[in-house]
């Protein structure tokens, strides 16, 4: 008797623990065409919060009976993290106002998205929307599973009272080219000013590049993506530059090489960032700041210096059960209105082509955001391939050991991610 | 002779053996009910993920949407063979080896010493003892903010140094990272490990001393001819333990050294696992790391153990 009733409860443990692995995925064709209430995910931005918290009551008291709720990303060491965890889980939200490009090919490995495409008017309004810009986010296959939602345009954001304090004009800042900005940020470091002139992260994660290296290769190359056309693009006279101006920056200890445990810029510990519009309402109340292009080795017009986007898609996720709902409520979120009111609340770039003649009145009252908004029309993004995430570590790998840690030559450095990315993206490419 | 409470029954077996068998039965069923949570626990927290990653080590796997189709297919030994190819997992392993060359002897000599000390009639000996135990029960993201504040390349240590401090720092120098790795787990762990001493202590004879005494045995003499032979069996317990818990180290670089470090100075196996599997989406590959982990684990276990072992 308890020899079966111990069998009973193991098969039960047993039965309860593989169903317990995942939820079952709703069916594809019934969810399409399915209404009823939603879920939504945000980033941990207060001021992003609080414009999707009112986003979302907007909605509510137009669509009864299509209740949607919005809450943050479930905490992780990274947005990318939770995410992919929920979608094995099959927990995830409808729609996650905060997908990485990056992630994008792996959360399709995972059958986690809902090709937008799929939807009778999903190409237009994706393409309609976000205008010359949206083509460099479809997928392999052709499909969008992503809508381009808001970019962050990295530039160099400075502290005026710590270049006051250098000696140096806060006004007109001399960051143009390479050599001017390693004069500046040597008088800032040896003057005492600031502990150090800039510091990104040095850590090995595989996003770190997309905040020192990536920007500078973007405007140094006039806009090229790390990958184009299935080759490396970064083993290149630009690349090269855009490594060895970085390489003087940790040499000459400029930049340091341990990552700050809290905000540099904030804490007044570094005179610079590279960052996005964000930054400008994080730091108005601590910061007194201006705002330049990334440098490039002659030194280029704004107009003409590209940088990279930051960007961020809003995604439908494959656990959303009742999919019209939610597509009804991605066009909602991202229309001109709720743009404008976007935008208002965050300093974010709504994914628009020329936003300033089409928000006037906000870059009227907040000039320093069309310096951003200007850059926002000359991003590249990250590039949208299979083995995203395994391309940027190999890059960030072969960089830290040479750029930042000076062992060995930059350009062998550079030449061995690119070999290495050319032979994952071969493996990719070729599944079998 | 009969008891007298018991009357005589008929049958093959005798009456008093058949009782006994019958409650040795009801003890044995008593025992299985108890343990079977615990058989159960194994199976599925345990067992059950086991074969699964051996299963999954053999084949090009990606986690996917619950539901969702996703091929599979059989791939024999070449995630062993990617592990074995890589860079990464080569110095993953040196890092361990260094690791634990540092934190396995310092762990044994440290504790054994405290605990002898601990053992004896001092002052505030409460007081000593909880103050050892503290680090290992204090959560390790705590401890790693005291020691950035020490070591960090700004930290008390280097402003103390000057000109003298290492450069890169500490925490982030190809040469120092892992052994500053090894102190740090050293000192969180070392209280457990008194612990284990302080109990064994307990079991060597006072008249083994006394003996040791008369023979004319110094302090240092009587340490190493009785104490050290008389907790024996726990310095193999403490050997085994320490390296187990350091071969599946985490949390230590991937909080004290921003996820491995400069050039994977840090990055240790079990954190390679997380990074391959969770954050590049290779839980196949991982799976394989993890199954080499548990041969690396046990090979050195039983190796430490024949040595602490040796001359019993």
């Amino acid at each position: 008797m308890l020899r079966r009733t111990a069998y009973a409860l193991l098969v039960l443990a047993l039965a309860g623990a593989a169903t317990a692995c995942g939820r079952p995925a709703p069916d594809p064709e019934d969810a399409e065409n399915a209404r009823g209430p939603v879920k939504v995910w945000l980033s941990n931005n207060a001021q992003e919060v609080a414009w999707g918290k009112n986003m979302i009551a907007a909605w509510n008291r137009s669509h009864p009976g299509q209740h949607a709720t919005a809450q943050q990303i479930p905490a992780g060491k990274t947005s990318e993290e939770a995410i992919s965890a929920s979608i094995i889980a099959g927990t995830s939200a409808c729609l996650v106002f905060n997908t990485a490009p990056a992630s994008v090919p792996t959360f399709e490995k995972q059958n986690g998205l809902v090709p937008l495409s799929d939807f009778p008017d999903g190409d237009a309004y994706v393409q309609k929307r976000g205008g010359a810009l949206t083509e460099q986010y479809k997928s392999q296959d052709g499909k969008f599973y992503q809508l381009p939602w808001k970019s962050n345009p990295v530039m160099i954001l400075y502290n005026k009272k710590i270049f006051k304090k250098a000696g140096l004009d806060p006004e007109h800042p001399r960051l143009a080219t390479y050599s001017q900005f390693l004069k500046t940020s040597r008088t800032l470091v040896h003057s005492g000013a600031a502990k150090a002139a800039i510091w990104p992260a040095p850590s090995s994660e595989f996003f770190q590049s997309w905040y020192d290296f990536y920007p500078a290769f973007a405007a140094e190359s006039s806009g090229e993506q790390l990958i184009q056309h299935g080759k490396p693009q970064f083993d290149s006279p630009a690349g090269r530059r855009a490594a060895a101006f970085w390489r003087t920056l940790y040499a000459e200890k400029l930049a340091p090489q341990e990552a700050y445990p809290g905000d540099a810029v904030n804490d007044g510990k570094a005179a610079m960032a590279t960052v996005g519009p964000w930054a400008v309402s994080a730091y108005k109340d601590s910061v007194d700041i201006g705002v330049a292009p990334v440098p490039t080795a002659a030194g280029k017009s704004p107009k003409d210096t590209y940088s990279f986007s930051d960007e961020k898609s809003a995604a439908m996720f494959s656990a959303c059960h009742n999919r019209a709902t939610a597509w009804d409520l991605l066009k909602f979120a991202t229309s001109a209105q709720q743009d404008g009111k976007f935008l208002d609340a965050t300093g974010q770039m709504p994914m628009r082509e020329d936003l300033t003649a089409r928000y006037p009145a906000f870059f009227a009252k907040k000039p320093l955001y069309k310096v951003f908004a200007r850059q926002a029309e000359h991003v590249v993004e990250v590039p949208n391939v299979p083995g995203s995430v395994d391309i940027w570590q190999a890059f960030r790998d072969e960089w830290t050991k040479s750029v930042v840690f000076g062992d060995g030559s930059t350009d062998a450095a550079l030449r061995r991610a690119s070999d290495k990315i050319s032979r994952l993206l071969d493996e990719y490419g070729d599944p079998s | 002779m009969t008891h007298p409470g018991i009357t005589a029954t008929t049958g093959s077996h005798p009456p008093r053996k058949d009782a006994a068998s019958r409650h040795g039965r009801a003890r044995s069923r008593t025992g299985a009910l108890f343990v079977t949570p615990y058989v159960l626990f194994l199976l599925v927290v345990f067992a059950v993920p086991l074969v699964y990653t051996l299963w999954i080590s053999v084949h090009r796997f990606y986690f996917t949407a619950p539901g969702t189709h996703a091929d599979s297919p059989w791939v024999g030994l070449s995630n062993y063979k990617d592990v074995f190819t890589d860079p990464v997992v080569g110095r993953a392993f040196l890092n361990i080896a260094v690791f634990l060359v540092i934190n396995v002897p310092l762990t044994v000599v440290l504790a054994l010493v405290l605990a002898s000390v601990l053992n004896a009639k001092i002052r505030f000996r409460a007081f000593f003892r909880a103050a050892y135990y503290l680090p290992y029960i204090t959560a390790s993201v705590a401890l790693v903010a005291v020691w950035q504040f020490l070591f960090g390349a700004d930290g008390f240590v280097n402003n103390l140094l000057g000109s003298h401090a290492p450069d890169p720092s500490w925490l982030v120098n190809s040469h120092l990272a892992m052994p500053m790795i090894a102190f740090f787990v050293t000192w969180k762990q070392l209280g457990f490990f008194v612990m284990l001493y302080l109990a064994a202590l307990q079991n060597v004879g006072k008249e083994l001393y006394e003996a040791a005494s008369v023979d004319g045995a110094g302090r240092v003499r009587q340490f190493l001819s009785v104490t050290v032979p008389g907790v024996r069996p726990a310095t193999t317990l403490v050997v085994i333990y320490a390296i187990i818990t350091g071969a599946n180290l985490f949390s230590e670089p991937y909080l004290l050294t921003g996820g491995g470090g400069p050039d994977h100075a840090s990055t240790s196996p079990v954190l390679l696992m997380y990074q391959k599997g969770i954050e590049q989406g290779h839980p196949d590959f991982a799976a394989a790391l993890g199954v080499v982990l548990v041969c690396f684990v046990l090979v050195i276990s039983l190796a430490a153990r024949k040595l602490t072992e040796k001359g019993n």
